[in-house]
C-alpha cells in the first residue's frame, strides 16, 4: 500500500523530467536524421546521380537471384562486383579513356545500357568506340532469343517480359566473369595456355536442352571441362548445383559474341583451381604447367571474381563430401610430392648429457643443413665460454640459457634429407624435469634414436634406476614409436671396445624387447661418436672401430632403413596446437603436427574446445609455403578470422564437419609403470597429451586387468600397484579435446605422471561429452 | 582468537563467546557453526519505518541479533563468513522470525550457542586459541607458462593468484620471443607477488618449480627490485628458499612441503605434518594394502576391531548438513581415540586435505593387517 500511496503523492515533473531537461541533448535530437546521415543516405536531385546505375545494379542482383535460388550470397556479391574491380584495375591513362569513351558512347546509346555495361564493353574493346557501340547495339538485339530458355528454367520465378535493362543485364554479366580475368592470364601463362588447350575439348555452345535440373547433371559429367567453373566445387551440396550449373549454361551460350579466347581462360582457370583443391577432374601430362597456373593465379585470387566465387563456394560445402570427393587425389597428390623419399619424425631420446645434442647437431653438419661459416661461429663462441665440446649441441640448442648452461630444454626442431628420406628431427632434452618437453615431442614422433653414454659408470648411471635411459625408453614405446636405433654414443672414451658394446647392446636389448616391449627386429645397435663424428654419416675409420665392426652401417644408413609408418590421411583433419606466436609481417601463427587427415590453404577449421571458426590462409612446411599438408607434416599455418588468445597450445584444429570431442572426464585404460606408491581413486597426476600437460584426478578405479590378456581381475580395486593394467576414470581441470584411441591411434595416447616420475601410460576407451559448456579463457 | 565466555552443563550444551582475530579464525568458525545452532551478533540492518502520514524512512541501524543459522557460506578469498538465518529473539527493529544474514567480522565478537558441543568442535576452539604464533608461508609454484602464488597458514592454503600465459616455444631464429614471453610470464608473476605478500605476516616465501625456472625467476626478481628500488623485496631476500617440485600445478605443494630441507624450517606447520601423513598412508598401501584402509564403511569396521593405529579425517566431513552424518564422523574419532589411536583432523583447504577429500576423506593406517571382505563393494560407488 505503501508503495502505491508513494506514487499517487508522487510530483510527476520533479520525478521524470528534472534530469533529462538539461543534459543529453544534442542538436540531432530535434530533427528526425542528422545532417550528416541525410548527406549520406538521402537521395537529393542536385548530386546529379546516374539513375540508370541504380537500375543496373538492381538488375544483377535479381539475376543472381533467378539464377540461382539456392546459391550463396557472397558469390552474388563478388560477381556484383566485378564490374568495380574491373575498372578498379585500370591504370590513370586508361582510366582516362575510359571516361572519354564513355562519354561519347553515352551521347549515342543515352541511358538505354547502364554505365557498367559500357564501362566493360568499353574495356573489351579496348577503348575503340566505335567497336563498342557496335557491340552494345548488337547486344540490345541478340538477347531476346536467349530469354526464352531461361524463362523455362526459372519455375519459380518468371522475370518481367520486357525490358532492355535485364536483357542487357545478362549479357554485362558474362563478359564480366572473362573480362575480369583477361588481362593477367595472356600475359602471364601463355606455355599454361597451350598446355590447357590440349587436355579442354575447347568451349561448346550449349544448347538450350542441357538447362533442365534432370539435364544439368549429365551435362556435367559428360562435359565436365566445358563448364570449368563448377568443377572446383564439385563438392558442394546436391541442391546447390543446378544453380550453378545455370550459370556457367548461360555462360556458354551468350559466348556467341564473347572471344574464344576468354571462356578458355576461364576453362585454365578452372582446371588449375582444380588441382590446386586437390581434386582434379581433368589432370593430364601438363602436371607441371599447371602447378605453375595454380600458383599464379593463387596469387591473384584475391582480386579474381571466379577465384572468389569458388573460394566461398568451397568453404560452404560441408568437407564431408569433399573429402569423399577428392580423397583419391589426395593419396595421388600425397604418393607425388613424397616421390621415392618418404617422411619420418625421428626423435632423440636418452639420458642427460648422453649427447644427443652434440651428435644431432654433427650429423646435421655432415649432412650439410649447417654451414661452415655458423659451425665456425658456435665452434668460436662456445670457445669463449670454455664449453667447445657443446659446439656441435648449439646447432640445436639456440635458446641463451640452453647455451650456458649446456642443457637442452625444450624440443628442437629441424629438417633434414638422406638418400631416401626426408627427415623430421625433434631433438628432445634428456634432463628429468624437461620430461613433459620431451612426451611433447615423442607424441609427435615415428620413431626414435636412444643415445646410450658408453663411457664407463654413465651408461650404468642412465640406465639404472633413476636415470632416464629406461624412462625414455617406455615414454616412446607406450606413445606409439614402434621402431628405434640405439646410438652407442661416445665410444671413442672407451676406445672403441668391442666388449663394452656387446655389454651395452645386450642389457639394452634385454631391455628393449623384453619390458619396453620393442619387437626384437625393430631394434637395432650403432656404435658411434657425436664428437668426433665417426660412423654418422661416413662409414667407419677409425681402426679400432673397423676390426670389429662389420659389417659396418652408419647411422644415416641405419635411419634408411627404417619404416615409415602408415598415415591416416583419409581420417578426418586434427592437428593439435604445440605452438602459438606471431611473426612479423604474417599474422598470428600456430604450429603442430597434422595428426590426421590433410589441410589446405582456405579451409575452414573449428577450433576445440574454444568452438570457433577459423580459415586458413597460409600453410607453411618448414618455412616454405605449401598447397596442402598431410598428416604427419610438421606445420605452421597463420590462421584469419579468429583472435589469437582463442588458440592456445592445446587446442585441437579439426575439421567443422567432425568437430573433436572435448571432455574433461574420460574412461580410459591405463598400464601402470614400476611405481613408489600405488595409486588409489582421488590420486592427483599431471596428464600429458601431445603438447598439453594438465593437472587431473583418477576419479575412480573401475577395474584391474590382466596387463596381457586384458580379462578384468578384480572389479573395483581399492589400489593399484606397480606393473598392474587397470580401467579407470580420469577427470581433468580443464576441458581437453581427446580422441578415442580407436579411431586415431596416435591421438588417444596419454601419459600419466606423478612427482617427477611416470607412472602410468594410457590409451582413451571413452570420452564423457559435455553437451553444455562454458569455456573461459583465463 | 579470543575465548571470552564459555557456559556449558553437563550435557555438553551451551554456549561459547568468541572474538575472531585474524583471517584463519573465519575458517575456524566456518568449521565451528553448525545448521541449527544459534548465533548472536551484532550487525547492521535496514529498518524500514512507516509514519502515520504514510511516508516511509529507511535506516540503517546498528543492532544485536540471534538467528538459527540456516545457511553458512565461506569466501576464502575474503575470507568473509556470511551466516544467514532467522531471527530468534524479537528486538523493537526485527519482528520474530524475520530473515537476516550476520557478517561475522574481525574484532567483533560473537556467541555461538549449541545444543551439544562434541568433540571435534572443542577441540577446534582449542586449537583456534592456541596462541603459539604460527609462520605463514608464501609458496610460488611454478613452471615455463604456470604459476599458482599460494598463502599458506595453519589450516588454509589459499591460492592468491593463478598465472597463466602462453610462451612461444624456442623456434630457429625466433628465440628472443620466447625470451619476451618468458619476461611477460614473469612480470606477472612480479606484480601478483606484490599485491598479495605481506612481509610483515610472512615469514617465508618458497619458490618451487622444476628446472631452472625458480633460479631464473629468482635472479629476475631481484634485478627488477633493484631496477624498480623495491626496498622490502631487497630487504626480506633472505626469506627466499628455492625449492624443487615436479610441476607447476597445485598439487606439487604437496613434493615441496615433503622437502626436507623446507620441514626443518617450518618446524610444525599443520601442512607439512598433514603430507606427511597422507605418504605414510600410501607408503602402507604400497608396503602392507591389508593395513591401510580407506572409506568410511571399512574404517568403521576396523575401528569396531579397535585397529586403527591413525586415522586420516577431513574436516569437511564435520560440515556436513546432515546432523546424523556429522555424528557418525564424531563417533568414528572418539572411538579410534578410546582406543589410543591418533587422530589427524586434515583441513579441506591444503592440498593434502583435498587429495584426502577425494579419496572419501577419511582413511586409516591400521595397527594389524586386516583381510579385506569381499561383497562389500557396492559402498565406494555412492561415496563420490
Amino acid at each position: 500500500m505503501s508503495r502505491h500511496r508513494m506514487i499517487r503523492s508522487m510530483n510527476y515533473e520533479d520525478e521524470y523530467y528534472d534530469e533529462e531537461d538539461e543534459y543529453s541533448r544534442s542538436v540531432e535530437d530535434n530533427y528526425c536524421i542528422s545532417p550528416s546521415t541525410a548527406a549520406q543516405f538521402t537521395w537529393t536531385r542536385e548530386k546529379n546521380v546516374n539513375f540508370a546505375s541504380y537500375m543496373n545494379s538492381e538488375e544483377v542482383i535479381d539475376e543472381g537471384d533467378e539464377d540461382a535460388e539456392e546459391d550463396d550470397s557472397s558469390s552474388r556479391n563478388s560477381l556484383n562486383d566485378s564490374a568495380n574491380s574491373a575498372r578498379l584495375r585500370l591504370s590513370d591513362v586508361d582510366q582516362a579513356k575510359l571516361n572519354s569513351c564513355l562519354e561519347e558512347a553515352r551521347n549515342i546509346l543515352g541511358e538505354s545500357v547502364s554505365e557498367a555495361v559500357m564501362v566493360d564493353v568499353i574495356i573489351q574493346n579496348q577503348y575503340n568506340l566505335e567497336a563498342a557501340v557496335n557491340q552494345l547495339l548488337t547486344q540490345q538485339d541478340v538477347p531476346k532469343p536467349q530469354r526464352e530458355p531461361r524463362q523455362r528454367r526459372n519455375r519459380t520465378q518468371a522475370p518481367p517480359a520486357s525490358n532492355s535493362g535485364f536483357a542487357s543485364a545478362t549479357v554485362t554479366h558474362l563478359p564480366d566473369d572473362n573480362s575480369t580475368t583477361f588481362p593477367c592470364p595472356t600475359e602471364c601463362m601463355p606455355s599454361t595456355m597451350a598446355a590447357l588447350t590440349v587436355t579442354t575439348s575447347g568451349p561448346t555452345v550449349v544448347t538450350p536442352s542441357a538447362s533442365s535440373a534432370k539435364g544439368t547433371i549429365g551435362f556435367q559429367e559428360e562435359d565436365v571441362p566445358a563448364v570449368p567453373r563448377q568443377t572446383p566445387s564439385t563438392s558442394p551440396v546436391a541442391g546447390r548445383k543446378p544453380g550453378l550449373k545455370m550459370k556457367a549454361d548461360t555462360a556458354s551460350l551468350s559466348s556467341t559474341f564473347t572471344p574464344k579466347t576468354g571462356s578458355k581462360k576461364a576453362t585454365g582457370i578452372g582446371t588449375a583451381l582444380d588441382v590446386g583443391d586437390g581434386e582434379g577432374t581433368s589432370r593430364s601430362s601438363a602436371d607441371s604447367s599447371l602447378r605453375s597456373a595454380v600458383e599464379s593465379m593463387g596469387l591473384e585470387g584475391d582480386e579474381c571474381t571466379i577465384q572468389a566465387s569458388v573460394d566461398s563456394m568451397k568453404s560452404l560445402a560441408t568437407s564431408k563430401t569433399r573429402s569423399k570427393v577428392s580423397k583419391l587425389d589426395v593419396m595421388a597428390e600425397y604418393a607425388k610430392r613424397h616421390g621415392d623419399k618418404d617422411l619420418l619424425n625421428l626423435v632423440v631420446i636418452g639420458h642427460v648429457d648422453a649427447g644427443k645434442s652434440t651428435l644431432m647437431g654433427h650429423l646435421l653438419y655432415q649432412l650439410g643443413s649447417v654451414n661452415k661459416k655458423t659451425m665456425h661461429k658456435y665452434e668460436q663462441e662456445s670457445k669463449k665460454l670454455g664449453k667447445s665440446s657443446f659446439a656441435f649441441a648449439w646447432v640445436l640448442d639456440e635458446t641463451e640459457e640452453e647455451r650456458s648452461r649446456g642443457v637442452t630444454m625444450d624440443v628442437a626442431q629441424t629438417r633434414f634429407e638422406t638418400a631416401k628420406k626426408i627427415v623430421t628431427l625433434l631433438d628432445a632434452p634428456g634432463h628429468k624435469d624437461f620430461i613433459p618437453n620431451m612426451i611433447t615431442g615423442t607424441s609427435q614422433a615415428d620413431v626414435a634414436v636412444l643415445v646410450i653414454n658408453a663411457t664407463r659408470g654413465e651408461f650404468e648411471t642412465g640406465f639404472d634406476a633413476g636415470g632416464q635411459t629406461r624412462e625414455h625408453a617406455l615414454l616412446a614405446r607406450s606413445l606409439g614409436v614402434g621402431q628405434i636405433i640405439v646410438a652407442v654414443n661416445k665410444m671413442d672414451t672407451v676406445e672403441w671396445s668391442q666388449e663394452r658394446y656387446q655389454l651395452i647392446t645386450k642389457k639394452l636389448g634385454q631391455f628393449l624387447s623384453r619390458q619396453a616391449g620393442f619387437r626384437e627386429g625393430d631394434v637395432t645397435f650403432v656404435p658411434c661418436s657425436g664428437l668426433s663424428g665417426e660412423n654418422l654419416s661416413k662409414p667407419p675409420t677409425v681402426p679400432e672401430l673397423v676390426s670389429w665392426y662389420s659389417p659396418a652401417t652408419t647411422l644415416v644408413e641405419q635411419i634408411d632403413k627404417l619404416r615409415p609408418p602408415v598415415r591416416p590421411i583419409d581420417k578426418p583433419f586434427r592437428l593439435n596446437v604445440s605452438d602459438v606466436f606471431s611473426r612479423v609481417g604474417s599474422g598470428f601463427n600456430v604450429a603442430g603436427r597434422v595428426g590426421s587427415g590433410f589441410v589446405q590453404p582456405g579451409d575452414k577449421v573449428f577450433i576445440m574446445p574454444a568452438a570457433m571458426n577459423a580459415t586458413v590462409k597460409n600453410v607453411y612446411i618448414d618455412d616454405s609455403a605449401e598447397t596442402v599438408a598431410f598428416a604427419g607434416d610438421h606445420i605452421n599455418m597463420t590462421l584469419s578470422g579468429v583472435d589469437m588468445v582463442n588458440v592456445n597450445i592445446g587446442s585441437c584444429l579439426c575439421d567443422p564437419a567432425f568437430p573433436a570431442k572435448s571432455a574433461t572426464k574420460i574412461r580410459a585404460k591405463i598400464v601402470i609403470f614400476s611405481i613408489d606408491v600405488p595409486i588409489t581413486k582421488g590420486f592427483p597426476v599431471v596428464f600429458h597429451y601431445q603438447s598439453i600437460n594438465e593437472p587431473a584426478v583418477i576419479k575412480r578405479l573401475l577395474s584391474q586387468l590382466n596387463r596381457n590378456t586384458g580379462e578384468v581381475v578384480k572389479r573395483k580395486p581399492r589400489c593399484l600397484v606397480k606393473n598392474s593394467s587397470a580401467s579407470v576414470e580420469i577427470e581433468l581441470e580443464r576441458s581437453l579435446c581427446l580422441e578415442l584411441y580407436t579411431d586415431f591411434k596416435d591421438l588417444g595416447r596419454f601419459m600419466l605422471r606423478s612427482g617427477g616420475h611416470t607412472i602410468a601410460a594410457g590409451v582413451v576407451e571413452e570420452v564423457f561429452v559435455v553437451l553444455t559448456k562454458i569455456i573461459f579463457t583465463a | 582468537m579470543k575465548l571470552l565466555h564459555r557456559d556449558m552443563d553437563k550435557n555438553n550444551s551451551g554456549s561459547v563467546t568468541l572474538i575472531p582475530e585474524e583471517n584463519e579464525d573465519m575458517w575456524h568458525t566456518y568449521n565451528l557453526v553448525a545448521v541449527g545452532d544459534t548465533l548472536r551478533s551484532t550487525t547492521i540492518r535496514k529498518v524500514q519505518t512507516e509514519s502515520s502520514t504514510g511516508s516511509v524512512n529507511v535506516s540503517r541501524v546498528r543492532t544485536t541479533l540471534t538467528i538459527q543459522v540456516e545457511g553458512i557460506d565461506f569466501d576464502t578469498q575474503a575470507c568473509v563468513l556470511r551466516i544467514s538465518g532467522r531471527n530468534i529473539s524479537e528486538n523493537q527493529y526485527v519482528k520474530m522470525g524475520a530473515y537476516h544474514t550476520l557478517l561475522l567480522e574481525m574484532n567483533r565478537q560473537f556467541t555461538l550457542n549449541k545444543q551439544e558441543w562434541d568433540s571435534i568442535a572443542l577441540e577446534r576452539i582449542d586449537q583456534a586459541c592456541d596462541p603459539a604464533q604460527h609462520a605463514d608461508l608464501v609458496a610460488i609454484i611454478m613452471q615455463e607458462g604456470i604459476a599458482h602464488l599460494c598463502l599458506i597458514t595453519p589450516s588454509m592454503t589459499l591460492v592468491r593468484a593463478k598465472i597463466e600465459t602462453s610462451i612461444p616455444r624456442k623456434r630457429k631464429g625466433l628465440c628472443d620471443q620466447h625470451t619476451k614471453g618468458l619476461h611477460r610470464f614473469y612480470n606477472q608473476i612480479i606484480q601478483a607477488f606484490q599485491r598479495h605478500v605481506n612481509f610483515d605476516i610472512v615469514k617465508c616465501v618458497l619458490i618451487a618449480s622444476p628446472g631452472f625456472v625458480k633460479d631464473h625467476f629468482m635472479d629476475y626478481l631481484f634485478a627488477e627490485a633493484q631496477k624498480m628500488d623495491d626496498k622490502t623485496l631487497i630487504e626480506n631476500k633472505s626469506k627466499f628458499v628455492l625449492v624443487h617440485s615436479s610441476s607447476g600445478f597445485k598439487h606439487s605443494l604437496k613434493e615441496v612441503l615433503a622437502d626436507p630441507a623446507i620441514t626443518a624450517r617450518l618446524a610444525d606447520t599443520k601442512a607439512a605434518g598433514e603430507v606427511k601423513a597422507l605418504d605414510d598412508f600410501y607408503t602402507m598401501l604400497q608396503t602392507d594394502p591389508d593395513r591401510a584402509y580407506y572409506g568410511v564403511k571399512h574404517c568403521e569396521r576396523a575401528a569396531e576391531h579397535q585397529a586403527i593405529e591413525t586415522l586420516l579425517i577431513s574436516d569437511e566431513l564435520f560440515r556436513s548438513q546432515d546432523i546424523t552424518q556429522r555424528k557418525r564422523y564424531v563417533n568414528l574419532v572418539d572411538s579410534v581415540r578410546e582406543n589410543g589411536g591418533e587422530v589427524r583432523l586434515f583441513s579441506s583447504l591444503h592440498v593434502s586435505g583435498e587429495q584426502l577429500g577425494q579419496l572419501s576423506g577419511v582413511a586409516a593406517i591400521l595397527r594389524f593387517p586386516m583381510p579385506e571382505e569381499d561383497g562389500d563393494e557396492d559402498d565406494d560407488s555412492d561415496d563420490d
